[in-house]
Order: C-alpha cells, then sequence, then structure tokens
C-alpha cells in the first residue's frame, strides 16, 4: 500500500494536496482497499461551500458506504466527473485518476491539523 | 389434543437426546437466561389447537357472502385466470426467502426483473422497483422522495386523489418540512382545477401530484400540467388505483412525468378484503440514486452466463441504516409475480381489450343510469371504468333496497366528501354483465320512484 | 429459440420479452354482451397510448412453462433446511394457504358493507387479541404490512404521544445489534439515532441507557432477543430507566419465536411490539413479501393508533374512523388481511400448548446446533443461546476462506446458508436460526455438512472459493450490475 510523503492525510482517510490557495482532494488506497470494488462516486456541485469535517458526498462499494468528510473547509472549485463512468479509478489509482475534488483554500492553517504520511501510516496500525 | 405436533417433527425420544447433547436436563434450563419472576406461571389465553377439519369448520363460519358488486373506489373485482394463482401457488416461490443468495433464487430474480420492465413498459418510465406495500405507501414515498430530491416544503395534492392514499401522506410526513395544499377539484367536470392549481406553483413546491383515472373515475388532462411544475422546479407524480386504465391510456411517462406511484391490483390480485395488495413504483434514471426499495439487475456469473442480482442496495435500510432513503425492507414480492404472470398472459392485445371492455361497460351503466329518473351523472369529463351519480333520496336507504336484492349498488361518497352526500362512485369491471346491470337499473328505478 | 442449451432439470429460459410471437395469445375474456365503444370518440387521442410496446405476447402454456422452470431455480422452505437467522424461516402449513384463498375472505372487498363482513370483522378482532394476549399488550392494529412498516407506525404513535403531553423529543436509542430497518425507520420518523453498545455478553447494559437517557430521547428500540439470539436480561430495568425519564420502550418483535407462552414482553416494561405475522406465524414469505406487520400496544398508547379501529357495539362489529388523537392511516384499507388470516389460521392449529411447545423446541433446536458446531467454527459468545446461535469465519480465516465462500458451499450440499454478515457487532458473523418445524435428523445432517465444509477449509479451500458448482448460475458480478445498472430489458439490448 501506498501513501505519498508529498500529501497530506485526514483521520478519515482522505488525501490532501496542497496547491497554494487551493487543494485537491480524494481517498487514500487504504481507504479504497478497505472499500473494495468501488461503484459509484457521489460528489457535491461546484461551488457549494463545505465546513471541515462535514460529508459533502459518498463513495460507495456494493455492499458498503462511506462519507467523503471534508478535510478543509471552502468552495468546491472542480470535481473529477469521469469517475462517473470510470468509478473504479479510485481503485486503481487512488492518488492520480481517481482523485475527487479540488477546493479552495481558505484557511490555511487547517492543513496543520492533517497528518504526515507516517503518522496517517501510525492510525492504521492502531486500527487494525 | 396435540394436533399442532403436525407441525414439530420432535418424538420424546428426540428430544431427550437432544437435551443431553447440549447438556442440561430440561428445556426449562435453556431458558435460564430469563429471570424467573419474569417467567409466565400460567398457559396463554388461546383458543386451540384444532385439527384440519375443525379448523376449516371454525373459518367457514366467518366467511362474508358474495353479492353482485358496483364498488371499486381503490380495489377492484377482475378476473383472475386460473394461470395466475396455480404458478403463484408453485412453493419454490411462496415459501422463497428475499433473494439475498442469487445463485439460489434466480427464479425469483427473473421474475422481479421481468416485472420491472412490464412496469416501466406500463407506465412508460425507465425504471421500476421489485414492488411497495401498496398504491397509497407508494404514493407517500414517491412525496418523501421528491423533498429528498428537491429540498422543498409544499406538496400540491390533488383533492380528486383517493382520500385514503391522500391520509396516508399526511401521515409520512414531517409536518415541520413539508406540507400538504389541497387542490380542488372542478365541480362540473370532476377533474382537478387547473387554474386553482397554477396559483400555487412557485418556488417552495417540491411536487405535484394527480390521480389518473382520479378517485371519481375521471380521466385527467395531464398534458399541460407537467410543463408548469418543472418550471417552477418542483416534480410531477402522478398515481393511479386502476392499472388497467393504462391497456388503452397514454402513459405518465410520454408526458415528461418524473414519478408514477400506483396500486397494481388489478393484475391479478385477489380482493381480499384490502391487502395483501402490490405498490408500483417508476421512476426516471436520473433518480436511481434517491429511490426507495428494492431493485434486481442484470449482470454475469464468474462463466459468462446471464444472470440476475438484487443491486444498487446501498440505498437500503440494511447497509445505509439511518442513512437510508426509506426503510421498507419486505414488500410485496409475491404479488409482484402474480402481476407478472398476469401481464404475460393478457400480453399486448389483452390488456387493450381488456381495457376497452371495462371502458365499454361502464359506458353502459352511465347510458342506464342516466335514463333513471332520479338519478343523474354527476361530472361531464370522461371516466374510465366508475363514475358518480347523484341520487334523489338517502344512498344509505337506496343502497340497503339493492342489497336486499342482492346488489351492493355503489359507494355512498359522503364518508369522503361531505359535499357530495347523495353520491354514489359506481364501478362497472369485465365482471359486471349487461344482466346485472340491466337488473341493478330496474331496482334502482323502482326505489326512485 | 436458438440454442436454449438445456442440461437435465436445469433448463435455459429467455425472459418472456425474449419470447412468444405476434398475434399469439394466452387469455380469454367475458363475453362482449354490451357494445364495444368507438374510444377515438369516446376520449380525446392526446388520452390514449399507441400499443403497449415490449408487452408479452404468448400461450397459456408458455407462461405456465416460463414460470414453473422458473420456480425451479429457487430454493424454498419446501425444499430444504433454511437457516436464515432472524428470519424464522419456519414450515408454512398448506391449510393456511387455502384458508387465505376461500371465496368468502379473498372476493371481499374492502368497502364491501359492515353488515356484510361481520365475521371477518370478528375475526380481524380476535387476531388482535390473540397477538396482544401473546405479547402481553392491550390492542393491536393489523395495519402495517410489513415489520419494517410496524416499526414506522410505532415510532410515529411515539412521537403523536409526545406531542399530546406538548413534548418534542429527538433522538432514540438503537443498540448496535439492532436490524437496519430500526434506523432508518427512526430517521423516517424525524429522530436521530444514538447508538448503544452491546456488552460483553452481548446484551444492552443498564448503565449505558441510564447515561444516554434524557429528556431529549424518545425512547428505545429494542429488539428481543436480540440478533445475537440472547435475551436481553436487563430490559425490565432498562424500561424502567427510560419510562423515568418519559420516554418509551419500543420492542422489534422479529424474534418472538422464542418467547411464545414463555415471557409477555409488556411484563417487561415494553409499550409497544410489532410482529412478523411472516416469521412468527408461520406465513409464506413469497420471496420477499407479502407480510404483515400488526402493532401491539399498551392501552396508554392506544388512542394513537392508525385509523380505522374495529369495534364491538353488542353484538356488531364496525369500524371507528373518528379518533381525533391518531396519527392517521399508513396504507390504504385495513392491512394485509390475506396473510393475517393465515396467522389466525395457525394460532388456531397450534393453541397455547402448541405455541409454547414451537417456541421451546425452536430454542433446543438452535442449542443443538450451537453445541453441534462449536468445535469447527468460532462461537464469539459462548453461552446458551434463544432461537438463534451467531459462529464467525475466524478459525477458517487463515485458509483464506471467508463466510461468503462457507455460505456459498452450503448451497452446493443442498442447504440454504445463514443470514451473513449480520449482526454488524460480530466480524464475518453466520447467523443461523434453525425454527421448530425442522426435525433432528434434519439438523444431524446439517451439522455433518458444515463439519465437513470446515475440513475442507483447511484440505481444499478452493473448493469454497469457487462454490456454488452445482447450480444454475455461479457466483454473479455484483460490481459489474452495481456500475452499469441494467434493471429492465429493452428491444434494443
Amino acid at each position: 500500500m501506498e501513501f505519498p510523503e508529498e500529501l497530506l492525510y485526514s483521520e478519515d482517510h482522505e488525501w490532501v494536496r496542497d496547491e497554494a490557495n487551493q487543494v485537491t482532494i480524494g481517498i487514500t488506497d487504504y481507504a479504497q482497499s478497505q472499500l473494495k470494488d468501488i461503484v459509484y462516486v457521489d460528489l457535491p456541485e461546484i461551488g457549494s461551500e463545505y465546513k471541515k469535517g462535514e460529508s459533502m458526498g459518498v463513495v460507495e462499494s456494493v455492499k458498503t458506504v462511506a462519507d467523503i468528510f471534508s478535510p478543509v473547509t471552502g468552495n468546491v472549485l472542480e470535481k473529477n466527473l469521469e469517475l462517473k463512468d470510470h468509478p473504479e479509478w479510485v481503485n486503481t489509482d487512488p492518488y492520480g485518476k481517481g482523485w475527487l475534488l479540488r477546493m479552495e483554500l481558505n484557511e490555511k492553517e487547517e492543513l496543520k491539523g492533517l497528518l504526515s504520511s507516517k503518522a496517517y501510516q501510525g492510525t492504521l496500525s492502531e486500527d487494525s | 389434543m396435540e394436533d399442532y405436533l403436525r407441525y414439530i417433527p420432535h418424538t420424546q425420544k428426540d428430544v431427550r437426546e437432544m437435551l443431553e447433547a447440549v447438556g442440561v436436563r430440561s428445556i426449562e434450563d435453556l431458558f435460564g437466561s430469563i429471570p424467573k419472576e419474569q417467567r409466565l406461571s400460567k398457559p396463554l389465553d388461546l383458543p386451540g389447537p384444532l385439527s384440519e377439519p375443525d379448523l376449516i369448520r371454525h373459518v367457514q363460519g366467518l366467511e362474508s357472502p358474495i353479492l353482485t358488486s358496483f364498488i371499486g373506489g381503490g380495489a377492484y373485482h377482475h378476473f383472475i385466470p386460473a394461470v395466475v394463482s396455480h404458478l403463484a401457488s408453485r412453493s419454490e416461490f411462496y415459501t422463497a426467502y428475499t433473494p439475498y443468495q442469487p445463485e439460489i433464487s434466480q427464479g425469483t430474480l427473473q421474475a422481479i426483473f421481468e416485472y420491472q420492465t412490464l412496469m416501466c413498459q406500463l407506465t412508460g418510465m425507465e425504471v421500476s422497483n421489485a414492488s411497495m406495500y401498496d398504491g397509497a405507501s407508494s404514493l407517500a414515498e414517491a412525496v418523501l422522495m421528491a423533498h429528498r430530491i428537491t429540498g422543498r416544503k409544499k406538496i400540491l395534492v390533488s383533492e380528486a386523489i383517493h382520500p385514503e392514499y391522500r391520509k396516508v401522506i399526511q401521515t409520512y410526513i414531517d409536518p415541520e418540512e413539508q406540507e400538504v395544499v389541497l387542490i380542488p377539484y372542478l365541480k362540473k367536470e370532476g377533474r382537478t382545477n387547473e387554474k386553482a392549481l397554477a396559483q400555487f406553483l412557485d418556488q417552495d413546491v417540491s411536487a405535484v401530484i394527480i390521480q389518473s383515472p382520479n378517485f371519481f373515475g375521471v380521466i385527467e388532462d395531464l398534458k399541460n400540467i407537467g410543463e408548469g411544475v418543472h418550471k417552477a422546479g418542483g416534480l410531477m407524480i402522478i398515481c393511479f388505483s386502476e392499472a388497467i386504465a393504462y391497456g388503452i391510456l397514454k402513459p405518465p411517462g410520454e408526458m415528461g412525468v418524473d414519478i408514477v406511484a400506483g396500486e397494481g391490483q388489478s393484475l391479478g390480485i385477489p380482493l381480499s378484503f384490502g391487502g395483501p395488495y402490490l405498490g408500483i413504483f417508476t421512476t426516471n434514471e436520473k433518480f436511481i440514486r434517491n429511490m426507495p426499495g428494492r431493485l434486481v439487475g442484470e449482470t454475469v456469473d464468474l462463466e459468462g452466463k446471464r444472470g440476475f442480482v438484487l443491486t444498487l442496495a446501498t440505498r437500503e435500510q440494511h447497509i445505509r441504516r439511518e442513512k437510508a432513503t426509506s426503510n421498507i425492507c419486505t414488500n410485496e414480492g409475491l404479488c409482484a409475480l402474480m402481476a407478472t404472470v398476469y401481464l404475460s398472459c393478457l400480453g399486448k392485445k389483452g390488456l387493450r381489450e381488456l381495457a376497452l371492455m371495462n371502458l365499454s361497460k361502464a359506458e353502459y351503466a352511465k347510458k342506464v343510469a342516466s335514463r333513471i329518473k332520479g338519478c343523474r351523472l354527476t361530472f361531464s369529463s370522461p371516466t374510465f371504468n366508475e363514475f358518480v351519480m347523484e341520487i334523489e333520496g338517502d344512498p344509505e336507504n337506496v343502497l340497503e333496497r339493492l342489497r336486499r336484492e342482492g346488489i351492493v349498488g355503489g359507494l355512498p361518497l359522503a364518508r369522503f366528501y361531505p359535499e357530495l352526500n347523495r353520491h354514489l362512485l359506481v364501478t362497472v369491471t369485465e365482471m359486471n354483465t349487461k344482466e346485472e346491470m340491466d337488473r341493478w337499473a330496474n331496482v334502482l328505478e323502482k326505489v326512485l320512484k | 429459440m436458438k440454442n436454449r442449451r438445456d442440461t437435465g432439470l436445469i433448463q435455459n429460459e429467455p425472459l418472456i420479452f425474449e419470447q412468444g410471437s405476434e398475434g399469439r395469445r394466452g387469455y380469454s375474456l367475458p363475453q362482449w354482451d354490451i357494445e364495444e365503444v368507438e374510444v377515438n370518440r369516446l376520449l380525446p387521442s392526446h388520452f390514449l397510448r399507441k400499443e403497449l410496446e415490449g408487452f408479452p405476447q404468448l400461450s397459456e402454456m408458455d407462461v405456465v412453462r416460463h414460470f414453473t422452470r422458473l420456480s425451479q431455480w429457487n430454493y424454498g422452505v419446501d425444499n430444504g433446511f433454511y437457516p436464515l437467522g432472524s428470519c424464522t424461516m419456519k414450515y408454512n402449513p398448506k391449510i393456511n394457504e387455502e384458508v387465505a384463498r376461500m371465496k368468502g375472505f379473498a372476493h371481499i372487498h374492502p368497502y364491501q358493507p359492515e353488515s356484510l363482513v361481520q365475521g371477518i370483522l370478528k375475526l380481524m378482532v380476535e387476531l388482535g387479541g390473540f397477538l396482544s394476549e401473546i405479547t402481553g399488550m392491550d390492542q393491536a392494529t393489523l395495519q402495517p404490512a410489513a415489520g419494517a412498516h410496524g416499526e414506522l407506525t410505532g415510532m410515529m404513535m411515539i412521537r403523536a404521544a409526545l406531542q399530546a403531553r406538548g413534548e418534542k423529543r429527538k433522538r432514540v436509542l438503537v443498540p448496535d445489534t439492532a436490524h437496519g430497518t430500526n434506523c432508518s425507520t427512526s430517521t423516517v420518523a424525524s429522530y436521530q439515532v444514538v447508538e448503544i453498545k452491546s456488552n460483553e455478553r452481548g446484551v444492552i447494559p443498564p448503565r449505558k441507557i441510564e447515561e444516554l437517557m434524557d429528556e431529549e430521547v424518545a425512547g428505545i428500540m429494542v429488539t428481543n432477543p436480540n440478533t445475537l439470539g440472547f435475551f436481553e436480561e436487563h430490559l425490565a430495568e432498562i424500561a424502567e430507566i427510560v419510562h423515568r425519564k418519559g420516554g418509551f420502550v419500543y420492542c422489534d418483535g422479529a424474534n418472538l419465536n422464542a418467547l411464545m407462552g414463555i415471557v409477555k414482553l409488556g411484563d417487561l416494561g415494553v409499550d409497544m411490539v410489532h410482529l412478523n405475522l411472516h416469521k412468527t406465524f408461520s406465513t409464506p414469505h413469497g420471496g420477499g413479501g407479502p407480510g404483515s406487520g400488526p402493532l401491539a400496544v399498551k392501552s396508554e398508547l392506544a388512542p394513537f393508533l392508525p385509523v380505522p379501529v374495529i369495534e364491538k357495539e353488542g353484538e356488531t362489529y364496525r369500524f371507528n374512523f373518528d379518533r381525533p388523537k391518531s396519527i392517521g392511516r399508513i396504507k390504504a384499507f385495513y392491512g394485509n388481511f390475506g396473510v393475517a388470516l393465515k396467522a389466525y389460521a395457525y394460532i388456531f392449529s397450534m393453541g397455547a400448548e402448541g405455541l409454547k411447545r414451537a417456541s421451546e423446541v425452536a430454542v433446543l433446536n438452535a442449542n443443538y446446533l450451537m453445541k453441534g458446531l462449536k468445535g469447527s467454527f468460532n462461537l464469539p459468545y459462548d453461552r446458551p443461546c434463544m432461537h438463534e446461535c451467531v459462529f464467525t469465519d475466524r478459525y477458517q480465516e487463515k485458509h483464506h476462506v471467508s463466510t461468503l465462500d462457507i455460505a456459498k458451499r452450503l448451497i452446493d450440499y443442498g442447504f440454504h446458508p445463514p443470514t451473513i454478515y449480520f449482526p454488524l457487532v460480530v466480524k464475518g458473523a453466520l447467523m443461523m436460526e434453525p425454527t421448530e418445524t425442522e426435525g433432528k435428523e434434519e439438523l444431524d445432517r446439517f451439522i455433518e455438512t458444515m463439519t465437513a465444509i470446515a475440513k475442507e477449509a483447511e484440505e481444499n479451500p478452493d473448493l469454497l472459493r469457487q462454490a456454488p458448482t452445482k447450480v444454475k448460475v455461479r457466483r454473479l458480478d455484483e460490481v459489474r450490475a452495481a456500475r452499469k445498472p441494467k434493471l429492465r430489458w429493452s428491444p434494443n439490448t
């Protein structure tokens, strides 16, 4: 399982890529492996606003549903429309083609609450 | 006395051996986790046990007489081909559980897939679920779904919708989140008042609901309604209680409708004093994820063979629990099967011919009724197989006189519509012969003279 | 039909839409004794449909063969042992089917005047009385069409009862062993769910309730016995805590088959309970319904019951619609009468003595099964159970064999699998409920089979992973079904 060093992670198993005034968000390799075959991704409308920790959509496999919790506060700028036809990309390429959303980043400070790759991996061993 | 043992195979020897294997002395010991003081000290106060012949004798004493009947109003006396009950009596169907293990449930699953297809064809919609409890609860679920989609508050409900369906909607909604606005019917035509409806169409409207044929048997003119609703950003819901009408009527799907909720009892399901019936629920693909109830989908097995499975189950209670689209679990599977067999027999031509026969018979009844002095057809709009008529005289008295002649002559409407206190809803299906209708008219004529 | 490739009794059968022929008919209608109207004159053209596109055109025998073949791909209680936990797949007596088909019931219209349906009304009142007697309640409604519908009725009544006191509460307590319907019902009734963790004995600890219960909580939904198959031994104490804070105790009666004639739920402080007639009272499941979920309540809650209520005045039964405190209606007419009728027949067939015997033997069977499988499968809660027991796949995990594989392998041996992956608190759960109608030989055969499967898991795990093989279709691609939903046949595909 991979957890790229350059990314930040939330305890809810999202990854966040810091891109100056915005962030790209997806779910981690661990999350996709737990969910197994993903069949559907429900993403919010562009322009909708979320507070950190709010549920902004869901990722579904055949028999499970996982909420996507917003790792930051801000507006949704862009969503990965291709997942509509290719939900499996979340499984096969969670950090690449399987990205979910871009959001604006209002409070840079919020990123400090996220975990490093190593720290995130630490939470996983405790979990299982 | 121990007649009930026909359903419990254990001999005393079996029980002894099993207790020994479990390692307890008596059955009593197995209930050790129940606090002693909570255990019942005396037997339940119940009748029986009865043997089969005694049981039959007992229930025969409770049966109702079968009279010539002109009542409908949401439940209809249609002929059920012998094939329907024979096939639905195959115990591989009726003693099976919900098809959670697809490899040994292909019979149920393929039949539901066929049912879903038939319902889509009948209503002109893109997707159907595997059934709901009945027409009324199906409609209530449609209202909840519209609210989930639009997030809006107002539901415009035609007053010509079955009064019991309206009552169920009222029970299902949370009054803090949703509000029913009744749209009156036109007193002359018996149709929903389109102008009144248009006045209420605004940004708060979640859905508009019209029944067609409506509770008065009147076929609603839906041509222009949908457009206005969509312009206001709401959803259009059509319901019906007489599915046979769609053998000739234009399917709601061809009129831009978003959800169709109907009662399928007419499709081969016996009257059974009000249930079990069949809730039909169809909608369009874009709303699939918001749909209540089970869905069967086509797929392939390991070897590439076609097969069917329950699918999109993440909407349902057993997976999404408190976030499910509905709490429905057990639905009306066997009734859906009966409807599937029924429609397979009638087919393309049969359903149309049956609908025409119902329409024609009702027209004949209207004709003979309108000739009776003291009897007047109330509404001018076209109807399907039921109609409202006003009589000069107390409906209960008139009905009582008909009853003495072995006829249940119609449904008095005062209970549902206080303003229609001298009115009867009269229903005629293919089961009512010309001779019956003539006799009904003769008695009416005599009584009203 | 090209290439149907039947094998023995496993006959392939296309969809009804893929067979038949233009002009073929499988129906007959009563004679035309009146003139056919000219529909185009009577109705404007925009009212009328074109033909029923895609509808089948089959002969009667085509239809019979089609559905007979389909039925043969199904497994029902009449085919064999069906140990689905919490579903109570007991034998469905045939006499009940005959009773439900009697003309004086099956052909009776729900709006038939009261004077002509006195027997039916009497029967409904009696059945409500029997169900109240069995559960220790005061009054029952037969209106709910299924268990979840009964739950919804109950939660709405609780909401109404609180409202009548001028209160509005927000939350409902639901244990982690609950059926999914309990949670979704609470939501539909506009309550937030607060999950209660069961303790190491698999039951609800009263201490937890004491902590969580306050004036914002409408009540608790419990299942007794719970889905782990244990009697909620502190229920009376829990009920007292809930009542003290003005809440109500709802009991999901799905597992009543363990308690008939043994305990009355009403005596434990339960305020309302729904019954699944299609479980405890032997009516068939129908491949997913119709069920019937009557709700029995204490007299304090009776004013809120759905309308109509049937009352007896002298020797006459009548519907009472005038109940100002009622929640209203949850269904048109009066419930799934045709199903209720079968339960009524069952109660008469069994009597008090027979129902108690059924519960005793159901519990004996479950304990016998538990004992017999204990060596081969992991038993997470090792103590005597009520009507069902829960195992897991922990012993088989090391051979990379899962609960699903075990379930599918059972199919190859001619059994229906148990309930799997439920309750959620047990990882890889296999939940088994034998019911009282299975005899010792059948249980022995099942235990032998399960033991053999456990051995196969060690020695030849592929047999399990590949299972089932002796069926019409092998494991199905559920991912494909969900990614590209195909929910109906259409002529173009």
